[in-house]
């Protein structure tokens, strides 16, 4: 079925939510990748202010194409989550209660999700133009040098996810695999 | 001699740059229509109907169909009876990567050095070009941009000619096995057998040009590549990785004479949107 989660997240939205279910993302998420995500926990690991407060937030996993003329951003899927697990749980420790991306996590990401009650989501990677329909405003908030890899501000409205992993650490990817696996 | 001008070069290469970003290739878009059939999950169908709405979208919009334009890799194949003229061939097939990047507001996803400042090129180039001299007085240009997610879940392994047919198998199970939902299944499989190791991995990329529905022209290889598919579908992976019957769309196998000791093996993943155009000047 399908839910529809408005943002920031609060733990009785995250409560409800399992692994398996398709859920439509409504108001403001980050963007951030492998760049951005050195460079926050960086400055978290330094006692600085972080360029927005990340209490509640959802960081998407993206770096998106440059917009045409008229476009509020270019095509706009996942990328692959793996290459942020070495900073996710400290961002999560900070307040960070959502992720959306693509692919496998480590056990260390999960444990954090368990004990932060999280949520990891995937969008579909690949589907870069269907996602950027769902995102309404786009704008540079930090780190303007790295170019895609920048942080943006994304209002979004029924931005299709699916939970991969829910704040008890079921792990679609394994309860998937596992059912529709042969021999 | 036939003479080509380098700027006529250019300018396909920015075409090809932008169409194959925009359009999935026809039978890319049939093997997903086939797939939504077959397949048993009920997420992964729906999830494989909201991909080919996106090819839909990325069609009728004009862009891009996945964020990540990839890298892009050329290949030429250079009639001998061809004169190239107006300057340098490689600096003008960067020239119209160059500008396909930027004029079709592609992702510029290159960096100059690989593990120092990893700073952004800002252009998409250098691309990575693999040229073949042929018969002819004709140029014949392929561009497949490749993304990073599915490239990073390619594997090579130098084989004893010892753990034959069932070693081959047995590497490309655990490839796709290891590789789960990272590289966006459904996914397409090229497998390079045979030569050295350069080789070996050059074959695995053409293999994933090949028009989904062909197969090897000989026939055990073919029947290789089926054998393959439905070990790999067996997996339980499916559409994104949420378990499913679709884990891949095809494998291709592309062979080279290979060394009395050697067996090298190289598997190139291609997820979903496996892009890539051609023309002939």
């Amino acid at each position: 079925m399908t839910k529809i989660v408005n943002t920031p997240l609060t733990d009785d939205a995250i409560n409800d939510l399992c692994a398996g279910d398709r859920v439509l993302l409504n108001g403001i998420i980050y963007t951030g990748r492998d760049a951005a995500h050195k460079r926050l926990v960086g400055m978290i690991q330094n006692g600085q202010e972080l360029p927005m407060d990340i209490k509640g937030q959802i960081i998407y996993y993206v770096g998106p194409c440059p917009a045409k003329p008229g476009q509020v951003i270019g095509s706009a899927g996942p990328t692959t989550s793996g290459r942020m697990d070495a900073y996710a749980d400290i961002l999560m420790d900070s307040g960070l209660k959502g992720m959306i991306g693509k692919g496998l996590r480590s056990k260390k990401v999960v444990d954090s999700i368990i004990k932060n009650n999280g949520v990891y989501f995937a969008a579909i990677g690949g589907a870069g133009a269907l996602l950027a329909e769902a995102i309404r405003e786009a704008e540079v908030i930090a780190f303007h040098d790295l170019g895609p890899e920048a942080i943006y501000r994304l209002r979004v409205e029924n931005f299709p996810v699916t939970v991969v992993i829910d704040n008890k650490g079921n792990d679609l990817y394994k309860i998937g695999r596992e059912k529709y696996r042969i021999g | 001699m036939r003479e080509i001008d380098v700027g006529i070069i250019t300018k396909e290469i920015e075409r090809l740059c932008i169409e194959a970003n925009y359009y999935l290739p026809q039978d890319v878009k049939k093997a997903l229509e086939d797939a939504v059939e077959k397949e048993e999950s009920p997420l992964g169908k729906e999830i494989i109907i909201d991909i080919l709405s996106n090819e839909e979208i990325a069609r009728k919009k004009l862009m891009p169909i996945c964020q990540d334009t990839g890298l892009a890799v050329v290949f030429l194949e250079l009639g001998q009876d061809v004169r190239v003229v107006g300057g340098d061939l490689y600096e003008a097939i960067n020239e119209g990567v160059r500008r396909g990047y930027i004029n079709g507001y592609l992702r510029k996803s290159c960096v100059d050095d690989p593990f120092m400042e990893r700073k952004n090129t800002g252009d998409n180039t250098p691309a990575i070009i693999h040229t073949t001299i042929v018969k002819g007085d004709k140029i014949k240009i392929t561009l497949a941009p490749k993304g990073g997610g599915s490239e990073n879940m390619s594997a090579l392994a130098m084989l004893k000619p010892s753990d034959g047919v069932e070693g081959i198998k047995k590497f490309v199970l655990e490839t796709v096995d290891k590789a789960g939902s990272n590289p966006c299944p459904p996914i397409i499989v090229g497998i390079g057998i045979g030569g050295t190791i350069e080789m070996t991995t050059l074959i695995a990329k053409k293999a994933l040009l090949r028009t989904i529905g062909e197969y090897n022209p000989n026939p055990v290889v073919a029947k290789f590549e089926k054998e393959l598919l439905k070990e790999i579908n067996k997996l339980g992976i499916g559409p994104q990785g949420f378990g499913g019957r679709i884990t891949a769309l095809a494998v291709h196998i592309e062979t080279f004479p290979a060394h009395i000791a050697s067996m090298p093996v190289a598997i190139n993943i291609q997820c979903h949107a496996a892009r890539h155009k051609e023309t002939i000047i």
